[in-house]
């Protein structure tokens, strides 16, 4: 266990020295982009030419700092992107589109970032490198100077080195030294993400903006996808359970008309129309189950799933710390995409074994459906998945797939709800 | 006495064409998708049809479509129209060329054979079956026509229901003489010319669903 931590440690450390070779060179980038930026701007009234770099330029400007956006993602500082939409049917060259981009605040704190986020890029970047460089110069520094037999002037705290004593007390020195930058080196890269986040993240205003887009975009969605749904049991209804009892009615009717003419035809038609009356039942059942499981309503997500996996051919275990009841449009939604899952599983993957795993922290219900079949399911493929996606949106939730060829495929969704009431504990505490 | 039935459901198909063989009507043509209806109705001219509102492929309401397209391609093709639910507007429609041998009904209806038959039988002959839950649903309308009493407005129901005179008397316990009294009433106020045409018959409920 001790080692895994270290090497842990060993490789956080590498990574953030790694990145900071990227940050320096990025650093570097942003002075030609400041000067372009610049220039065409001072351009722009200039006509034809000033319209055609700016766009180019901008474009660039954004590409680098999406590019430190993601840098900084790494080290757990995640920073959205703020930018404005771009108007439909805008024309890739031209006043409009500059007009887009010169009005979009996200454009001038860009430009204020990019002089600063360069010097703090370098400097920081310089000090990641500069800490495990001098540590590594300390542990080989003896090896070299036997080797190269040059004049060392000093190390550390020997300064000048003065004996052959003193040189090999370089040795542990500089491997401190190194450990040191090491350690130091994510927390430093931490604090550069930081300060570029200070210019890269969007506004309040345009947070809100986005996500008042993000709302626009879902709401459709949500109404589609429930426009559709009802649309469905209307047909389901309908074609079902409607046309069976006016079957049944005519049956009986032409019995009732009968009975005293052939008895016998009678019997028959009688126990036909028992039979319709039972598979009107079983069809309203099934569609009572599309429309909002009983289970689900008497055991809430938990028992619904269970419920669930018990009726699936492939074996199914269920791993949940969900008790209690969720909101009633979280559960339906979570279920249905859990039953959804399920299903494809049992449909497509040719697995011979599936779990589900459910967890409730911190206002984050987190479902992850996994099995070991064949993998390679797309995800842009069938409207089953795209469905779910959406129907989770509703709730800002997310789902990812991972499905590579040869398996296994894991689904994962996250829906953010409020935690549970504890009003009806008493179904899950029991068991 | 030919018919042809259109109905998608196979259930609702077999027992339809049950029900009218055992009451002796020549099932002649049967077809369960909507583009099928018109050219078998114009192929098969039968004395009466009967149709489902919805079909196949769009299920919307292309039976209704169908039965107006015949008609005006061969006028007065008596058809009865079944859906599993009604509405006035559908009515309406299907009244609008003013011709008789035109039914309107429940798919509920045919379960009391007796009663469905007969109407098979009244619009094969010309007259105007609109299902009670039309006529129901316009009585409870707000607007009435105000021009009738509550007698006359009750008389017109039941015509527009395709009762004849001597069926109105017996449900509304007057005589048969009272009723044509009404009904005559009932076109003049309307403002339907007088003719001995069971065309006015419809002409008034055509009123009756337009007010």
């Amino acid at each position: 266990m001790r080692g895994v931590e270290t090497r842990d440690w060993l490789r956080e450390g590498l990574r953030a020295v790694a990145s900071g070779i990227l940050a320096v060179a990025l650093a570097v980038l942003n002075f030609p982009l400041f000067v372009l930026f610049v220039v065409s701007l001072v351009l722009t009234p200039v006509l034809g030419i000033g319209l055609m770099l700016l766009p180019a330029v901008t474009a660039l400007i954004r590409l680098r700092a999406d590019l430190a956006r993601r840098v900084a993602g790494w080290h757990g500082v995640p920073i959205a992107r703020p930018y404005r939409p771009k108007p439909a049917g805008l024309a890739p060259i031209g006043w409009g589109h500059c007009k887009w981009i010169l009005t979009d605040p996200a454009t001038w704190r860009d430009f204020a970032w990019l002089l600063p986020g360069a010097i703090a890029g370098l400097a920081i970047g310089i000090v990641t490198l500069a800490l495990p460089a001098y540590g590594v110069e300390g542990i080989v520094l003896l090896p070299l100077w036997m080797y190269l037999g040059g004049e060392w002037s000093g190390y550390g705290v020997n300064w000048p080195i003065e004996s052959v004593g003193e040189g090999f007390l370089s040795l542990p020195q500089g491997a401190a030294i190194l450990a040191l930058g090491l350690a130091v080196a994510p927390y430093l890269r931490r604090f550069d993400a930081l300060f570029g986040r200070l210019f890269l993240a969007p506004t309040r205003a345009a947070e809100l903006r986005l996500r008042v887009t993000q709302l626009t975009v879902t709401r459709a969605d949500t109404v589609d996808a429930q426009a559709a749904e009802l649309r469905r049991i209307e047909r389901d209804l309908h074609d079902g359970a409607q046309t069976r009892l006016v079957s049944l009615g005519m049956t009986i009717g032409l019995a009732e008309e009968l009975v005293d003419r052939d008895p016998a035809t009678v019997r028959k038609l009688l126990a036909e129309a028992r039979e319709t009356s039972s598979t009107a039942l079983i069809e309203l059942r099934h569609l009572v189950r599309g429309i909002h499981p009983p289970v689900l309503a008497e055991r809430g997500l938990d028992g619904a799933v269970r419920a669930l996996a018990l009726t699936l051919r492939i074996p199914t275990t269920v791993d949940s710390d969900v008790t209690g009841r969720l909101e009633t449009p979280v559960e339906s939604a979570a279920y249905f995409a859990v039953a959804e899952t399920l299903t494809n599983v049992q449909r497509h993957s040719g697995a011979t074994f599936a779990y589900v795993s459910m967890h409730h922290t911190g206002g984050v219900l987190r479902l992850e459906i996994g099995d070991d079949g064949r993998g390679g399911a797309d995800p842009k493929r069938g409207t089953g998945l795209a469905g779910m996606e959406r129907r989770l949106a509703a709730f800002d939730g997310t789902m990812t797939m991972s499905s590579p060829p040869g398996g296994p495929t894991i689904v994962t969704m996250e829906l953010p709800c409020a935690s549970s009431s504890p009003r009806t504990m008493l179904s899950s505490g029991t068991d | 006495m030919r018919v042809v039935i259109a109905e998608d459901h196979a259930l609702l198909r077999d027992g339809l064409t049950r029900i009218l063989e055992a009451f002796a009507f020549d099932v002649v043509a049967v077809v369960d998708r909507g583009p099928d209806v018109l050219p078998t109705l114009l192929e098969y001219k039968p004395d009466v049809a009967v149709l489902d509102v919805r079909l196949p492929p769009t299920f919307t309401d292309e039976g209704l479509q169908a039965a107006i397209a015949a008609r005006r391609q061969a006028p007065g093709l008596p058809i009865l129209v079944l859906s599993q639910h009604v509405e006035a507007l559908y009515a309406r429609e299907l009244l609008s060329d003013r011709r008789g041998g035109v039914g309107y009904l429940l798919k509920d209806r045919v379960s009391d054979v007796a009663q469905f038959v007969d109407a098979v039988r009244q619009v094969a002959g010309g007259g105007t079956m609109m299902d009670p839950e039309v006529v129901a649903r316009l009585l409870d309308r707000s607007r009435p026509l105000d021009v009738l009493t509550a007698r006359e407005r009750e008389v017109l129901g039941e015509m527009a229901a395709g009762r004849s005179n001597a069926a109105i008397a017996g449900r509304l316990f007057v005589t048969e003489k009272a009723v044509s009294k009404h009904i005559n009433n009932i076109f003049t106020k309307l403002g339907l010319p007088p003719s001995e045409d069971d065309n006015r018959r419809v002409l008034a409920v055509l009123a009756y669903l337009d007010s």
